[in-house]
Parts: structure tokens; sequence; C-alpha cells
């Protein structure tokens, strides 16, 4: 059996600046796999150019077993795969229910969505409490939340998050990462992104380490925490 | 928790109100007392201008408009303190006093001015007039002393249903009325002040708060508002005794709002900015123009008019394709510049191609003229009728024809305002990459929105080439495009009523104005200018509009959102 998402030697350019330098990873049905690395790593242009928001100049992807280096973003999130960007990215201006219905843009089951909203609202009481609420007069941690919210309304097989403990303080943080293991419960896959390393390896099953376009380092997430060169790059201590 | 404000927080959080002067009450009363006298005594020793306002007890039209106002104001005063105090614990009545006193006031000053410059100098002023601009001054002075009030909330006011159809009948008869009067007046000054009269009077009500009820009345019984207003605007042509005059106006500004409409869903609800759309009403104009049996009509087959109007959207449509293709990958300023660029190669190319530069199709600059009437199944549009003992003459049948068309393009804007795509174009002027992340087809929805802008814009364009029976390259040069544009922004971008709005005030004025359109463009820039700085949103503004501009107000926040939800649970 291949992996559900399998990227092989990935290369990203913004010009004449190569982003992404051939890297390669997978994802296995049911697991939760990070990608770790500093800023400027490529870790976010990986997640956009798997979502179809940017384009590769070299390499493969391939997700369930179809290649989908070339297709149309809006298509990729059709065959089930959600990204929740980085920083967000949620429509201020409209409401909470209004961002979680553009989260299921790509169905056609209104049934369906309607049950996925209730869902959204039971992971996340918060949101169903402020479900007319502009989403932008939340704060950080509430606003994480409805993106997570808004990415799994459409029934992602695989999700991926773009650092979803940006700026947040360590009880929402850890609120944030309590709720991937239960997205992972689930059944969800999960394409982790972070630069908080240690809250993202400890949840992972595998963990890449991204060094200007590269991945240097690979193992399961267990083993990266306790690897010496990761404990002194990222983790803080000498 | 959050802390959703109601009527009742509100009133215990606000200062306690200030008690009025005790003069204040019957100073107004005098106010209107003065006016309405005035207005029954002679205004103008001159009989030969503005309707003949020179005779004493016998008001003419301009008089019994501050007649009128008096009448409003003294129902506001007896809200204020008296027999309907009932009234006026629903109705801001003070902040209604003050609007109408100084509205009435500067109507005053203007007639006084009017009387002024139509005859020889302010000498032929009667003491009526004045008379009746100090009644004006009065109740203005009085409703800065009354005490302004607390509101009860308005839209928890409720009235039998019957009643409240009623109302929208009556308001929708005060409208049809109000135009008909309005569009009757002559002269320019008459007309001025008559909409000057119309625009306190509306700035009044709204004061008063009363209009937000109206606005919640139209919501519950929104279909009975759409069909009302149709069928006033269905007997407008009645009230015309079988003049062209204001019918060919009419038909201009409803040509006008279609088109504004169709640009409504481009500018408004996919938030592209277009500044060529006129051409796609062009290609509409030209295709029937080319088909029709005008003898300088250049194609040789002519089907009936119902394929030609497929033929002149699709024409249009594939010609929003076209442009759209390659540049709706570029945004903001880039497509704006794109467009207003294709808007000039239209018009270029309709007066090139007149055989001397390529293929002799549009009859260059000349354009085609002789474009004969339409007959659709035995219905020429160039016979008069007599309907009820009223003429209806040809450019009655062109607007019979507009109205349905006009309904078409209202009907197709709502219900893709209100469909999964217009929750697309919603996001993609949000944020067009979190859209894309969204699996929103960003491109896609886009494209669709300018072939739908270009098809309606073509269609309205294959009735207008047999309206004006003629069509020429400068009918559709760039200030088209931006006076459309300006319709929008002043109507309020996004909405029904408010591009209508806009669209009729843009073309009506300098229809009617004659010695105004010289310096049109001067004014609407003014206006424009004036609209941006005071009202951003629009005349009408849709609730997320104003949501926009006014982002720190949580609680129109919630207001737009339960607005949402009723609509949603109505359906």
């Amino acid at each position: 059996m291949s992996a559900m998402l399998e990227v092989k030697d990935l290369e990203v350019a913004y010009g004449k600046i190569l982003a992404v330098k051939k890297i390669s990873f997978s994802v296995e049905q049911g697991q939760v796999v990070s990608l770790i690395g500093t800023n400027g790593a490529g870790k976010t242009t990986t997640l956009k150019t798997i979502s179809g928001l940017l384009r590769p100049t070299g390499g493969e992807i391939w997700f369930q077993g179809e290649r989908i280096d070339h297709v149309a973003a809006h298509d990729i999130v059709t065959r089930g795969l959600a990204h929740s960007p980085e920083g967000r990215r949620i429509f201020p201006r409209l409401s909470v229910e209004e961002n979680l219905m553009l989260g299921a843009f790509s169905r056609r089951d209104p049934g369906g969505v309607r049950s996925d909203l209730q869902a959204a609202y039971d992971l996340f009481p918060i949101l169903g409490e402020r479900r007319k609420q502009p989403a932008g007069t939340f704060s950080g941690g509430e606003q994480q939340m409805l993106a997570m919210g808004r990415a799994m309304m459409c029934r992602p097989k695989l999700l991926m998050l773009d650092e979803p403990s940006m700026g947040l303080s360590p009880i929402m943080m850890k609120r944030i990462m309590t709720t991937v293991s239960e997205l992972q419960r689930q059944g969800t896959t999960i394409l982790l992104v972070e630069q908080n390393a240690q809250a993202a390896l400890k949840r992972a099953d595998y963990g890449y380490v991204l060094e200007v376009g590269k991945v240097v380092l690979s193992g399961s997430g267990r083993d990266l925490l306790v690897n010496d060169s990761v404990r002194k790059a990222y983790l803080g201590e000498d | 928790m959050t802390h959703v404000k109601t009527p009742v927080d509100e009133a215990s959080e606000s200062p306690v109100a200030k008690p009025g002067k005790p003069i204040a009450w019957p100073m107004g009363i005098a106010g209107v007392a003065l006016l309405i006298v005035g207005s029954f005594l002679s205004w103008s020793y001159d009989g030969q201008i503005l309707n003949d306002l020179s005779i004493n007890f016998y008001p003419g039209g301009l008089q019994i408009l501050a007649i009128i106002g008096a009448v409003l104001a003294l129902v506001l005063l007896l809200a204020e303190k008296g027999p309907l105090t009932k009234l006026g614990s629903w109705l801001d009545a003070t902040l209604g006093i003050r609007a109408l006193g100084a509205g009435l006031a500067l109507y005053m000053v203007l007639v006084v001015v009017a009387i002024g410059t139509e005859s020889d100098g302010l000498i032929n002023v009667n003491p009526g007039a004045y008379i009746s601009l100090v009644g004006a001054l009065l109740l203005a002075v009085s409703g800065w002393l009354l005490p302004l009030r607390q509101l009860r909330d308005m839209s928890a006011a409720r009235l039998p249903a019957w009643s409240e159809i009623l109302m929208i009948a009556v308001l929708m008869a005060a409208v049809l009325f109000a135009a008909a009067y309005a569009l009757g007046l002559q002269d320019a000054w008459s007309f001025i002040l008559c909409l000057v009269f119309i625009a306190v009077v509306a700035t009044a009500l709204f004061r008063t708060g009363s209009m937000s009820f109206v606005g919640h009345v139209g919501q519950r019984h929104s279909k009975v508002l759409t069909l009302s207003a149709f069928v006033v605007a269905f007997l407008f042509p009645f009230t015309q005794n079988g003049s062209d005059a204001n019918m060919s106006i009419a038909n201009q500004v409803l040509i006008f709002g279609a088109t504004a409409m169709g640009l409504n869903i481009v500018v408004g609800l996919a938030g592209l900015l277009d500044l060529g759309y006129i051409a796609f009403l062009g290609a509409g104009s030209y295709t029937a123009a080319v088909l029709s049996t005008s003898a300088f009509a250049t194609v040789g087959w002519k089907p009936p008019f119902l394929v030609v109007m497929l033929v002149g959207a699709g024409v249009s449509a594939t010609l929003g394709l076209i442009i759209g293709t390659p540049t709706l990958r570029v945004s903001g300023d880039y497509l704006a510049i794109v467009t207003l660029g294709f808007g000039e190669i239209f018009r270029f190319s309709m007066g090139n191609l007149d055989g001397n530069n390529g293929p002799n199709l549009t009859n260059g600059p000349n354009g085609i003229p002789g474009i004969p009437d339409l007959s659709i199944g035995g219905f020429n549009f160039g016979d008069e009728h007599m309907v009820a003992g009223i003429e209806l003459g040809r450019f009655s049948n062109y607007y019979f024809l507009l109205l349905i068309l006009i309904g078409f393009v209202i009907l197709v804007f709502s219900r893709l305002n209100n469909s999964r795509i217009g929750r697309g174009w919603v996001a993609i002027r949000e944020d067009e990459k979190a859209a894309e992340a969204m699996g929103v087809n960003v491109f896609g929805l886009k494209l669709l929105a300018f072939a739908v802008g270009a098809f309606l814009a073509g269609l309205a364009g294959t009735i207008k080439a047999h309206q004006d029976a003629a069509v020429s390259p400068d009918q559709y040069q760039f200030i088209e495009s931006a006076f459309l544009l300006a319709a929008i922004v002043l109507g309020g971008m996004g909405t029904i009523a408010g591009v209508l709005l806009g669209a009729t005030i843009l073309k009506l004025l300098p229809e009617k104005l004659r010695f105004f359109s010289e310096y049109r463009l001067l004014m609407f820039g003014l206006l424009l200018v004036l609209m941006m700085r005071f009202r951003p949103e629009g005349l009408v503004a849709s609730r997320r509009r104003q949501l926009e501009f006014h982002e720190e107000d949580e609680e129109l926040a919630v207001a737009v959102e339960e607005e949402r939800l009723i609509v949603e649970e109505a359906k």
C-alpha cells in the first residue's frame, strides 16, 4: 500500500531563488506527520505547493495514488486535501458561520454540510456560541480554532496545518495541539508544519527537519525529540 | 461569553435626556402656523414664474409642498406633546423636527432666490414667502430646543399584516405620484425645488426612525414590496398622458439601470473593477443594428428579435470571455487598465470597420441609422395604443419591454447573490488566496461574473438599438463606463435598490436640468467626493458594506448577521 501523500524530489522557486530544493517525504494514512524548521526553511512553500497555490519547478506530488502537482487548487480540495494556511487567513468581515460554510464550498451535499457544521461547533463550542459574530473580532486562538474548523468543513482525508500555534498563548497552544490529536483519533491524517518543534514532535508519528529548502533529518517523533542536533537547534538546549 | 447589547441595556446606560426649554414647543407650533399662513399668501409679484405663486389664498404647487411639510411638522410636534404621544414613544420626533425645520428653511431660501433670479430681483418677492421663511426658521430653532427622546426599538414594532401591506401600497402610490409630479414640472427651478423638498421629507423621515420601521416592514413582506414596486413602475406611463418627453427619459433610465445592474454583478459582487463595461452594451446594440432591417445594416441574415437578443447577448458574453480569459489572472489596478483599454478598442473598432480599413461591418463613424421599430408577434412598437382612455405612444411600448428586461436582470442578480456562487464571489472579494485554499475556483468564478455581466449588458443593448433607432461609436465613450460605475458607488455597491436609485439620479438629473448638463462632470465629481467623505457605503448600503466602512461597530455586525438569518429562515 502506497502512502497517502508522497512528495518526490520537489523543487519550488520564486523567480530564480530556489525555496525548496528536491525534498522528498511521505505521509501514511492515519498518521500525524510534522515538518519542522526555522524561518525560511521552505515549510510554508512546500504546503502551498502541495495544495496547488504554487506550482513546482520540478518533482512530483502524489495524493492517494494520483499525481496532483499540476491539478488546480480547487480540484485538490475536492479530492480531500485541505489546507489551513499560515496566518489563519480567516475572512474577518464574514461571520463565523459564513467562514465555516466557505470551508465547505467544494461540497454539494447540504445535509452533510449541516451535520459537519454541528460537528465543528461540538469540537469548538466557542464557535457555536458566536456563530453570528464577524470573525475579525476574535482573539488569535479563537481565529485559529475557526481556521481549523473551516478546513475540516470540506471533510478532508488529509489536513495540512500551517503553524497553528503561531502567536498563541501556551494554554491556547495546548488546546490546539489536543485538537490535532483528537482529529487524528477521528481518522483524519494530518500534516503539521510548526516552528514549535517540541509541541509538534510530541504529537507526531513521524517528523522531518527542514533546513534552507532541504530535508536534513527525519525519524519518528520520539526519536527526533531526543536527537542531539534537534535538541540543540530547535529545543534551545546545549 | 459575549455581551450582546439589547435595547434595554442601552436605555439604562444612556444618560438621562436633557429637559427641553418650555418655550420650544409653542415656538414650533407658531412656526408651523406661520408657514401655513405664509403659504396661503402670495409669494411672488410675478405670476409668470414657478407655475404662478402670486395669488392670495390660491396656493401654487410649491406653496402646497410647503404646506405639506408644515403639516408633517405639526404631526411630529403633536407626537412630542399632545394627542399623538403614543406615536411619539416610537418616533424620534425631535430629530425629525430638526431636519424638517432646517430643510424647510433651506427650501424657503431657495424659493426666495428662485423668485429673485427668475424675475428681476428680490423686489418681486411678496411678504408671504418671507412669512413662510420665518415660520420655517422658528420650526428649526424649536427643534434644537426640544429635548432628545429615548427611542423604543423600532424593529419590535408590529402592526397587523394587512395594515403593513396597506402601508407599502400607500408608500408606493406616493412614490408614483411624486415621480409623476416632479417629472411634470417643466421649469428647472420648480424641478430642483421639488427635489429639495422630497429630499428634506425623506431625510426627516429617516431621522425619526420611521424608515427603519418601513425597512423592517419591507423585509417582512418582501414579495409584496417587490410586486408593488413593479406595479408602480408599470403604472408610470399612464400618468404621462401620452407625453413622449418624460417617457424617453424613463427609457434612458431603464436601459442605464439595467446595464448598471449587470455591472453590479462584476463590481459589487465579485469585486472586479471594470472600466470598459459600456463596450458590452455597445456589442449588443451593434449586433441588433447589423441584424436589423435598416438600410445600412451590413448582414443579410434577419432573424426574429428574440433570436437577435440571444445573439447580441451571446456576442457580448463571448467578448467578455475573450477579454476576461487573459486579464482576469491579473488583479486590481491592472484589470482596471486592461478593461479601460478594451472599452476604447471597441469604440475605435466600431468607428473603423467601414470598408476602408477592413470589412464594412459598422458603417464607420456614421453608425447605423434608421433602425426600424421592433415588431414582436405582430405587435409593432412604433404604434400608439389607447388603453383605458390613455394614449400610450412608442416610448411607452419600449418602456414596458425594458421593464421586463430590468425585472429579468434583477432576478438574475438576486438569485446569483444568494447562491453558492454568490458566496464564492464574496470570498474572492474578501481574500482571494484564502478563497483559493477553500476550494473556490477563483478564476472560473471571476470569468463567470464577467460573462454574466456582459450577457446582461448585451441584452439591454439589443433593445437600446431599436429604442434609439440608431447606433454610432460615440455613444460608447469611456465616460459612459465611468457613469455606470458612479451610479453603483453612489447608490450602494452590491445592492439592488441602491444601484437603481443611483442610475436614476445620474441619468435623470442631466436630462431634466439642461443647464446643469454642462457642469455635470464637475457636479458628479463633487457629489462623489462628498459621498466618499460622508457616506462611503452609498445611499442604500448593503449591511455588509456598511460593516466594511465601520468595522469597529460590533452591534452593527450582529445586526447584519441576524438579518441574514431572518432572510434564510424566510426561504
